[in-house]
């Protein structure tokens, strides 16, 4: 994740949380929340993945006026893809590992900044998909404040063909 | 209303159903949250025809999200202070997820009493879709 800045949104909470089916008021009801130790609205646990809508770059998002490797007219909008990195990739990239480290939970209102520090890559033999290619990315989102709220790191892989289903 | 350490036993365990019957729109819904509109996980037609998978298969951050619900309603909101997983299977359309929270210790750092657990999740098959380990602050 290369956002810039990521603003924590209420709205953005909500829609999150719905979406990862979690009906918990704190992440939807000020009134609520604030009775709460959490004294506020939080953001769910795995929410800083949502900082990829606040990439310019972010790969996995269609941008205006360029090509698209998801269907359209045929199977796939380009010829040739690409992937990699945290969020899981294109073709044959995907999300192996995520970790997070709360050094305190995310309210509405902060706004942080990401800095992406370097992570090892590393190679194995899979026997359900070929040659797999891990590559590590850590994050650390820090606030308004310069403090460091959350570490992330993320491992994707790349399979050298999809992943055989039979077990 | 967190845990208490002294109510807690190594062993003890937390078990929720995340999901039953996940559905395609319930994965679009966490593509268009997220941001992650990779089109394995929405495009049936790419995600057949070019990637060459059986169906669209839901995000691995969508069964850590759910998987996240089970650990916030049991150790309380707030908290957390580390949650990590590893994906190991992919989790389908029309799945159903079981998680379970296993305590491993409960140790002190600097004052405040933290639970370590192991966290997995199933599906219907009882095929691991996710393994990993939370820690959370608790009550003395």
């Amino acid at each position: 994740m290369a956002a810039k800045t990521f603003p924590i949104e209420a709205s953005h909470i909500l829609m999150f949380a719905r979406s990862v089916g979690d009906d918990n008021p704190v992440y939807a009801d000020p009134a609520y929340a604030a009775k709460t130790e959490a004294g506020s609205i939080i953001a769910p646990p795995t929410f800083p993945q949502a900082s990829a809508q606040f990439d310019p770059d972010y790969f996995l998002r269609p941008k205006i006026g360029k090509p698209w490797f998801g269907s359209g007219k045929n199977p796939t909008g380009i010829t040739r893809t690409e992937g990699g990195g945290s969020g899981g990739g294109a073709a044959a990239g995907l999300h192996a590992e995520q970790h997070f480290e709360y050094h305190r939970h995310l309210k509405p209102g902060d706004v942080l900044t990401a800095t992406s520090l370097p992570g090892k890559t590393w190679e194995k033999e899979g026997r359900r998909s070929g040659k797999l290619i891990f590559s590590e990315s850590v994050t650390e989102y820090r606030d308004q404040n310069g403090e460091l709220v959350i570490t992330a790191r993320g491992v994707g892989v790349r399979t050298e063909r999809p992943v055989d289903q039979k077990a | 209303m967190a845990l208490k350490a002294s109510q807690l036993k190594v062993g003890d365990t937390h078990t929720a159903r995340l999901v039953e019957d996940l559905k395609r729109t319930q994965i679009v819904q966490y593509a268009g949250s997220s941001g992650d509109y990779n089109p394995l996980h929405t495009d049936e037609v790419f995600a057949t025809q070019v990637a060459g998978y059986p169906s669209v298969f839901a995000h691995g951050m969508l069964t850590m999200g759910m998987t996240g619900k089970m650990l916030t309603d049991y150790v309380g909101d707030a908290r957390l202070t580390k949650y990590g997983v590893r994906f190991t299977s992919q989790v389908w359309p029309g799945d159903t997820l079981d998680s379970t929270a296993t305590l491993k210790a409960v140790t002190e750092k600097d004052g405040v009493t933290l639970a370590e657990f192991d966290v997995k999740t199933v599906n219907q098959n009882g095929v691991e879709v996710l393994s990993g380990y939370a820690e959370a602050r608790v009550d003395p």
